[in-house]
């Protein structure tokens, strides 16, 4: 790799102007395990200039992460192995002793990683953490160092810097716990900064703002990123040059642009072709599969067009009214009612036979707890809900497990809904079993049937789940909700967790089993883009009510509602040509639906703009 | 933070209702006359009567019950049938024994188990790390009276460092005679201790945040103690408490090897000469300690846990 060229100009007041701030020359890390040595990076290279951004871009164990962590030495040395080269301006820090490690950690490369949450110490204030990386080096101390803190709360743009230093992290909302990680790191002026999945926690509102500002204070301070993600959209989004990894193997690096432009290897042109691009389903009135590339060739096979698989004719197969469902928050000795989540508020929508709504909103909205008041997990407090017809709310135990036949669910976590010690066969054969649909023997065959069907050998029946992939897993929970050949499937999140590449598989096969037993979906999810190519028609969530409700084509093309267009916009565009565009981002957080005890909910009006789509009437206090 | 207190608070009273409540019925349940008892068996009937009607054991149930929890809210807890003297004066006269006891084994306990812990848990499979986990296992395994008796055969009778009985007059004199039984109680303490600290410490220095502390440049020591152990502190102050509780029962055994005055030995001696005024008082007293403890560690976790202190 002989280019070290950087998207925006190099300039002059940079240590080493023109040289890299970071060389990774064949780095190889290898992981101690029961039986040897196993190698997850194999020998990868490449530089980081001043002032630019190197994506490092791959699927769940291709070693990006490890990448990270072995520049900064964070492995434990008596279980790992790293060799190679990294050079930081030049000088090795793999041979460098502790002692200097530590002042380069912090001091010359800082550290921001996915979940602040978990990456901040519960019992230490904001302010206190900020500091201590400051003091560490010798930058400030005392008192000063605690004015510098505040300073940089203010620099990551926290509102009332001085009053927040003070507060604990749980006190915190997500996003703001991600800045103040960004804070910490940049703290002591690094000439890089590692940021591994910054955003990948983060609501897609709050992950603009964050990318904005990790964009904005390079501006400031003119370090080097290294920026690790899964997700193209946010590589195209911030990245001037990307490395691609897979299988801790470098496939393909290069300038942003041009991978995006011409990917040269298959796995990337898979990698981009499965991200989902908002836009792309314009002018198509009927969801759509992914494209699908040949992992071994390359050839990119474009999605065919799909029939229509609505009913509109008929009786909805899924009907809810007024939907209301809110929890007290209690306090006191006698439990006295303080507030309430407003979690779904007078909720009203149809689900046709053979057709896909999605609820999409950030976390809070509501749109799962509405999927789980649908199934009756949770009891609603108001509203009607008729499956086929039938008020599904009058409905006895008995009779509502009976109903349970026609609307199953899947879940996000595929590890966490499968119970590690029944074998798949069993769980998929379970449900069907239970409601007495037919012998063992039949179950068997139904099983192995169904796992032809999810795209599975139906060999492994026999198996535990712990022997499968996420998407496989996946698909094992989707085999399991069919056995029952239920009308309507509610899918909670059940593609957010996967890789791009799987979750564009997992996307086809829903709509293949959709187009073959004219299933109907109930789709929750945060991903506005998969919305936009499976859905036939889209809820926009906002507080626990449907501020927009129309056909896919119409609200994406067409969103009337703030929220909705403010929820658009903060999708990453996998087109790296609008990088250099400043996107405006409103600095907002995700408001809370708690209100007092006291509190009437307004009576809603809704307008229609086209027909099938309507919009809630809002108030005046909406600024984009 | 006073609101959370007044909670704390708030719950200690139905479980100090439901103590007497137990006491009150174990005494009742309990085999054995205490009229007989008090008054011997060459009692007549008519000295029996009176005894009952004087006692009032006559009364009903729940009248019985009334008095007796207006008896313990007066500190009223009778007189003892053996010794006359008021059960409230035989119990300030042992309680302090009971007590330095308890705080002195938990103070050698804490001091000698947080470190052997801390030292287990950064020298993970190693041979301190082995050490320790060995120490741990002899101390859940022996029993404390035994370890008590050899102790008391080594040291006091054999080498004669330490005294053989009583419980001292005078500060520095009351130390002396508290430190072996102390140490016995605190030996099972540290291996309890040692044992919560590794486990806590391993577990958090696994968080992410601990990673974080390292991607910043802190040293190694403050990584370990400052973000550490700092946070390993809440599961081991929920132990401690525990350990507490039980190094107060742990005394009953410890007084009576070391033949000192405290709480256990009175109702050892109270239940063998079925002096039921004392059993009872005994028994409440005992009660609320433990009432107490937990009230005492609902404060100590304001003092480690910043986010109660901020509600």
């Amino acid at each position: 790799m002989t280019d070290t060229g950087t998207a925006s100009s190099p300039s002059l007041d940079t240590p080493g102007n023109g040289e890299p701030v970071l060389s990774v020359r064949d780095l190889k890390t290898a992981f101690r395990t029961g039986t040897g040595w196993t190698q997850i990076v194999k020998g990868i290279s490449f530089d980081i200039g001043a002032r630019e951004t190197l994506a490092v871009v791959g699927e769940s164990g291709s070693g990006k992460s490890v990448t990270a962590l072995s520049i900064m030495r964070l492995l434990s040395p008596e279980t790992s192995r790293i060799e190679g080269s990294v050079r930081l301006g030049g000088r090795e820090l793999l041979t460098l002793p502790e002692a200097q490690m530590r002042m380069v950690r912090g001091g010359k490369i800082g550290m921001v990683f996915q979940e602040a949450m978990t990456s901040l110490n519960p019992l230490a204030s904001v302010g206190d953490q900020i500091a201590e990386a400051l003091s560490i080096h010798g930058r400030f101390t005392g008192a000063a160092a605690e004015a510098e803190a505040v300073r940089m709360l203010e620099r990551v743009r926290i509102p009332a810097a001085k009053a927040r230093a003070r507060n604990l992290p749980h006190n915190l909302s997500g996003g703001m716990r991600q800045r103040v990680m960004i804070a910490m790191a940049l703290a002591c002026k690094p000439q890089l900064l590692i940021a591994d999945e910054p955003t990948t926690a983060l609501d897609v509102t709050i992950q603009a703002q964050i990318l904005q500002l990790i964009k904005e204070l390079q501006r400031e301070e003119g370090m080097g990123v290294l920026f690790i993600t899964h997700d193209m959209g946010v590589v195209a989004e911030i990245a001037d040059r990307t490395v691609v990894m897979l299988g801790g193997e470098v496939v393909e690096q290069g300038q942003t642009e041009d991978i995006f432009a011409a990917a040269q290897s298959p796995y990337t042109k898979t990698l981009i072709a499965a991200v989902p691009r908002l836009g792309s389903m314009t002018g198509k009135g009927q969801p759509e599969h992914f494209p699908v590339v040949d992992r071994k060739t390359g050839v990119l096979r474009p999605a065919e067009s799909r029939p229509d698989t609505v009913d509109h004719a008929g009786q909805p197969v899924l009907s809810v009214r007024n939907l209301v469902k809110r929890f007290d928050l209690t306090s006191g000795l006698f439990g006295a009612v303080h507030g309430r989540v407003h979690a779904v508020e007078n909720v009203s929508f149809d689900l046709q036979a053979g057709e896909t709504l999605s609820l999409v909103g950030e976390s809070g909205c509501g749109k799962s707890t509405t999927g789980r008041a649908i199934m009756r997990l949770i009891e609603p407090q108001g509203g009607a809900i008729s499956i086929d017809g039938t008020d599904i709310l009058a409905l006895d135990k008995a009779r509502m497990r009976d109903m349970r036949r026609h609307i199953q669910m899947i879940f996000q976590d595929p590890f966490a809904s499968l119970n590690p010690r029944i074998r798949v066969g069993e769980a998929i054969a379970e449900p069907y079993l239970t409601h007495k649909l037919g012998t063992r023997q039949e179950a068997r065959a139904v099983v192995a049937d169904l796992l032809e069907r999810v795209g599975m050998d139906p060999q492994v029946a026999n198996r535990y789940p712990q022997q499968f992939s996420g998407g496989q897993r996946q698909r094992i929970c989707i085999a399991r909700a069919l056995s029952l050949s239920p009308k309507v499937i509610v899918a909670d999140e059940s593609v957010s967790g996967l890789d791009v590449s799987i979750k564009a598989q997992v996307v086809n096969l829903l709509l293949d089993l959709q187009q073959a037993f004219g299933l109907s979906y109930l789709f929750i999810s945060h991903d506005m883009a998969v919305v936009e190519r499976m859905s036939h028609r889209v809820a926009v969530m906002y507080l626990g009510e449907i501020v927009e409700l129309g056909p896919s084509a119409a609200v994406f093309k067409n969103p009337q509602h703030p929220y909705t267009k403010r929820l658009i916009s903060a999708v990453p565009i996998p087109d790296p040509s609008r990088r250099a565009q400043v996107r405006k981002v409103a600095n907002d957080e995700v408001r809370s639906p708690i209100r007092p005890a006291d509190y009437v909910p307004p009576q809603r009006s809704y307008r229609e703009v086209s027909p099938g789509h309507v919009v809630q009437e809002w108030e005046g206090d909406w600024k984009m | 933070m006073a609101r959370y207190l007044l909670l704390r608070l708030a719950d200690a009273v139905p479980t100090v209702f439901l103590v007497l409540l137990l006491v009150f019925i174990a005494m009742r349940i309990l085999p054995g006359d205490p009229a007989i008892a008090a008054l011997g068996d060459m009692a007549t009937t008519e000295q029996l009567q009176l005894f009952r009607e004087r006692m009032g054991l006559n009364d009903p149930l729940w009248l019985q019950f009334i008095n007796f929890v207006k008896g313990v809210l007066t500190l009223d807890f009778g007189t003892s049938m053996m010794s006359n003297q008021s059960v409230l004066g035989l119990i300030l006269y042992n309680l302090p024994y009971t007590i330095e006891l308890t705080i002195v084994a938990m103070l050698i306990g804490i001091l000698l188990g947080v470190p052997l812990g801390v030292i287990a848990a950064t020298n993970r499979n190693k041979a301190p790390d082995s050490g320790v986990r060995a120490f741990s296992l002899i101390g859940y395994a022996i029993p404390d009276f035994y370890l008590g008796a050899l102790l008391l055969i080594t040291f006091s009778l054999n080498l004669g460092w330490f005294p053989i009985n009583g419980g001292g007059e005078g500060f520095a004199d009351r130390m002396y005679h508290v430190f072996l039984p102390a140490l016995t109680l605190a030996f099972v303490k540290a291996a309890f201790i040692g044992r919560l600290t590794r486990t806590s410490l391993l577990e958090v220095l696994s968080k992410d945040y601990v990673r974080t502390a390292r991607a910043k440049g802190a040293k190694e020591n403050r990584v370990i103690y400052g973000h550490g152990l700092r946070n390993a502190l809440l599961p081991i102050t929920t132990g401690l408490g525990l350990s507490t509780l039980a190094t107060l029962s742990g005394s009953v055994a410890i007084e009576m090897v070391f033949n000192r005055p405290g709480i256990g030995k009175l109702l050892i001696s109270a239940i063998a000469e079925r002096d039921y005024a004392v059993i009872q008082g005994g028994i409440v007293v005992f009660a609320m300690f433990v009432v107490l403890i937990n009230l005492m560690m609902d404060l100590v976790y304001i003092v480690v846990d910043p986010r109660i202190r901020m509600k």
